[in-house]
């Protein structure tokens, strides 16, 4: 085998400050192209969602765009797509971010509609309604409508998980989306939109003085309001395997997805990202342990992944999360021999070690991967806001291929030898269409 | 408004990243292009496939990287991802294209791997054999998608005869493909000549293309005739109804004729089509998502194949506001190609169109896309100036006149996939329906 290819590191400078009303910010500034990235995210996601509204968390996220203090509804659409930009928002399990990408000339209008929305949406029972039926349509045409749908983000947590925050319908049910009122819009907003639960983040081409003068003009005013406290989300781990399956009336197929806790992604980072690498050498591409195993000899599936975080948010996401592995396979599959299978060659890993070169090129690849990433503005404003958030890290977006090159071998067997039957959790999806 | 929008800093001049090209003696053209902001390669590498025999084209763009003489699969992935990198292949009515990416210095190994696979891939039988079910099982979960259903209703609807009507194989064709038909495919189609080659990122463009003159040189043949004959005119009539019993949802999609890249009015239909439903601040958006609620996102976007272009609008809506859906949408429709546009909403749209570009070209991803479907039609980067002056200058009138030629309802092929017992009446009231036979 040739010598190990070098992994390289980016260099985005990251600057760091915050707002006398307690609003984070972080800038990057990298002028190789025209273009801006912005993104604010706020410390709430699905987890944080009230019993009897699961869904919430998502259905606000669309609020946020139906107008705000001094903007009319379709105006935040129409501002940044009319300066040549694109927007959107997502919703997490522990926070939710909002975003555009702009030709750079355009970066004040959009300080100025993020600040706008910052103070306060306009909340009225027309845009509630409104709002519901286009949610109710986006799970059908992702969920409902098609096969596999919510497999397994929305499958897998309610067989692992007990409680409330880790186990519901992050989508949530048309029952609790119909019963949303206003009433629950503003109170949501007064309790986890303050700006002291947020963080804004540039990246692209500007110039750090002129960026952090038109930061203090649009979100110096926005009133001070101190962020909730951050609930502890943890449960204990389960004590036995389980495993639950469900006809899915519109696959032809079979499908099977386990997942396995993992430790916490913040706390104990080091030992965490151990998992992140053992889940490629597992998956990664036709050399990988289990492609090679599952598809290529065995051709007991035809597809099988692994990836940290049930949203694939690996370095975004809170604890608890999970390893998982999900699986199709082709007629007639049996789900308990994949499994037994995936047990098999965990077990020739926890004993057998890697194979020469096997780590490194896993790495070289995650670098590749994690670089490609971070060319797009938005791959640097994005996660480094959540990096900030979350760990008041975003510099870790820098580091992460050098920190990836650096677990050992003897890291991804300790971590593959926790990955036991006995702890994890399996949904199985029971073919409803005849193929 | 109690606090005033800040204006806009107007775009600087449109710069093109350094390249070179270089056609090499084989036949292979060779773009290479820099930005250096992330140490990485991406490499496309686009082969005519034109008239390609459907089956064995599908199975050996899933087969191609299986193995060669001297490597077997699992030996050409590792190799790969040994330099940061990763291939595959994916085919359209028109070529097979090849895409991949590697970190910058990987740049000579991941072309020498895909060199050794251009000129000796071997297809193995067993390798080819769990290709062979795995696309086959592919396909039956393709099936099951309304998205896919609806798309192939739609093609059999605009092209009928033609070899674009038709782009995914039944699963008894591909079962009935052995490796030597992939061989003999490969050894037919699988040629530099007409091929070209993107290479983009940390790269020296001169230097990046003599890589690939080492590496791939040796790849020769003359490639068979491809083309396409032109694709038929749509021929608008009854709106197509395909049965999907039980679907919560329907798939409206609607056909409408449309330009090449380089037709004069092209850029102006760029933006009657952003105005109507190409971008989220359109009329139709506005309307069907954002003033009634009937669906999460409608679309609609000009397609461009070798033979021929389209014009393709979809919307997935609730099946109980079916019939409400595709009157809003001939509304629509019928409005843009009958009154000229607001002067606001069309520089809203310009704007939209010509920041876009820009965000197209700031990514290494963004111009490898670009500069290999602009190459397929023999186009260069350079033409991103002359459509962003004709974008820039696109009257109304011009607008308008191009709307009324190209969206006007009339002209649609229209297809609607969903539950044909609760949807047929909503339809009926509208329009004539035939139901599909499927």
């Amino acid at each position: 085998m040739a010598s190990r290819i070098q992994i390289p590191a980016t260099k985005y400078p990251v600057e760091r400050f915050t707002l006398a009303n307690g609003l984070r910010v972080v800038l990057s500034p990298d002028r190789s192209a025209p273009v801006v990235g912005v993104a604010v995210v706020y410390d709430v996601g699905i987890r944080s969602e009230p019993e009897g509204r699961t869904g919430f968390a998502h259905l606000f996220e669309h609020l946020m765009f139906q107008g705000s203090e001094n903007l009319e509804k379709l105006a935040h659409f129409r501002h940044v797509q009319g300066a040549g930009g694109s927007f959107n928002g997502s919703t997490h399990l522990d926070y939710t971010d909002y975003f555009e990408v702009l030709p750079a000339g355009a970066l004040e209008r959009a300080l100025f509609l993020e600040a706008d929305r910052m103070r306060g949406p306009r909340l009225t029972e027309e845009n509630l309604r409104n709002q519901v039926d286009v949610v109710k349509e986006e799970i059908r045409v992702n969920v409902l409508n098609r096969p596999y749908g919510g497999f397994p983000w929305l499958k897998l947590p309610p067989v692992m998980f007990e409680t409330f925050p880790n186990a519901h319908d992050g989508y949530g049910s048309f029952e609790d989306l119909e019963s949303a009122t206003v009433a629950d819009a503003q109170g949501f907003f007064d309790r986890y939109y303050a700006c002291g639960n947020a963080v804004l983040s540039v990246a692209g081409d500007f110039d750090v003085a002129e960026a952090t003068a038109m930061i203090e003009r649009h979100f110096g005013d926005v009133p001070a309001r101190p962020a909730p406290v951050l609930p502890a989300f943890d449960e204990p781990d389960i004590d036995g395997e389980r495993r639950e399956s469900y006809t899915d009336r519109i696959a032809p197929l079979p499908a099977v997805a386990a997942g396995y806790r993992v430790p916490d992604p913040i706390a104990a980072f080091e030992a965490y990202l151990p998992f992140s690498v053992l889940a490629e050498v597992l998956t990664d591409g036709d050399a990988s342990r289990l492609v090679e195993r599952l598809v290529q000899r065995d051709r007991s599936v035809t597809n099988v992944g692994g990836y940290l975080g049930f949203m694939g948010d690996e370095y975004q996401v809170r604890n608890p999360t999970a390893l998982l592995l999900q699986a199709h396979m082709p007629p007639g599959g049996d789900a308990g021999k994949v499994l037994r299978t995936i047990d098999e060659e965990l077990d020739r890993l926890t004993t057998g070690g890697l194979k020469p070169g096997e780590l490194e090129r896993t790495q070289a690849r995650m670098s590749a991967r994690l670089l490609q990433g971070t060319d797009e503005v938005l791959g640097r404003a994005l996660p480094m806001a959540v990096l900030e958030l979350q760990r008041g890290r975003p510099g870790l977006l820098n580091e992460l291929p050098k920190l990836i090159s650096e677990v050992t071998a003897e890291q991804i067997v300790t971590a593959a030898a926790t990955l036991r039957p006995e702890r994890r959790a399996v949904v199985e999806v029971l073919p409803g269409a005849g193929a | 408004m109690t606090k005033t929008l800040p204006d806009l800093i107007p775009d600087t001049e449109l710069t093109l990243p350094p390249q070179a090209e270089r056609k090499l003696p084989n036949g292979l053209t060779v773009i290479a292009i820099r930005r250096a902001a992330v140490p990485l390669a991406e490499v496309r590498l686009r082969i005519p496939f034109g008239r390609a025999p459907l089956a064995a084209a599908t199975l050996l763009s899933q087969a191609l990287f299986t193995g060669t003489s001297s490597m077997s699969s699992i030996d050409i992935a590792a190799e790969l991802q040994a330099v940061g990198g990763s291939l595959g292949a994916g085919l359209d009515p028109d070529r097979l294209q090849i895409s991949g990416n590697a970190l910058a210095g990987g740049l000579g190994r991941t072309l020498e791997i895909l060199a050794g696979v251009l000129t000796d891939a071997t297809y193995p039988a067993e390798e080819v054999r769990t290709e062979r079910e795995r696309l086959v099982d592919n396909i039956q979960v393709a099936l099951s998608q309304p998205s896919h259903l609806a798309r192939v209703a739609l093609l059999k609807r605009m092209f009928a005869d033609h070899p674009y009507a038709v782009q995914t194989p039944a699963p008894d064709e591909v079962r009935a493909i052995e490796p030597a038909a992939l061989r003999e495919l490969h050894a037919d189609r699988v040629r530099p000549d007409g091929s070209i080659l993107v290479l983009v990122g940390d790269i020296d463009p001169d230097q990046a293309i003599d890589v690939a003159e080492k590496m791939l040189g040796g790849w020769t043949g003359t490639a068979r005739d491809g083309d396409i004959p032109p694709a038929p005119a749509l021929t608008p009539g009854s709106l197509l109804l395909v049965d999907r019993p039980g679907s919560v949802q329907s798939s409206l999609r609607i056909a409408l004729p449309a330009l090449t890249r380089t037709d004069p009015d092209y850029a102006a239909l760029t933006l009657a089509n952003l105005v109507f439903g190409g971008y989220f601040s359109s009329r139709w958006v506005e309307n069907i998502r954002e003033d009634k609620g009937y669906t999460y996102g409608s679309h609609s976007v000009i397609e461009h194949f070798a033979a021929g272009s389209a014009l393709i609008a979809a919307a997935d809506v609730a099946t109980g506001v079916t019939g409400p859906s595709l009157l809003e949408t001939t509304y629509e429709l019928g409005r843009i190609a009958s009154l000229p546009p607001g002067e606001e909403e069309l520089e809203q749209a310009r704007r939209y169109a010509l920041g876009t570009l820009r965000l197209g070209m700031s990514t290494q991803t963004g111009l490898a896309g670009l500069a290999t479907v602009y190459a397929g039609f023999g186009l260069r980067l350079d033409h991103l100036r002359e459509h962003s002056a004709r974008l820039a200058s696109a009257t109304r009138e011009e607008v308008a006149a191009v709307a009324a030629r190209h969206l006007a309802p009339s002209r649609a092929v229209t297809v609607v996939l969903g539950d044909a017992e609760q949807i047929e009446a909503q339809l009926t009231a509208l329009t004539v329906v035939e139901r599909s036979a499927q």
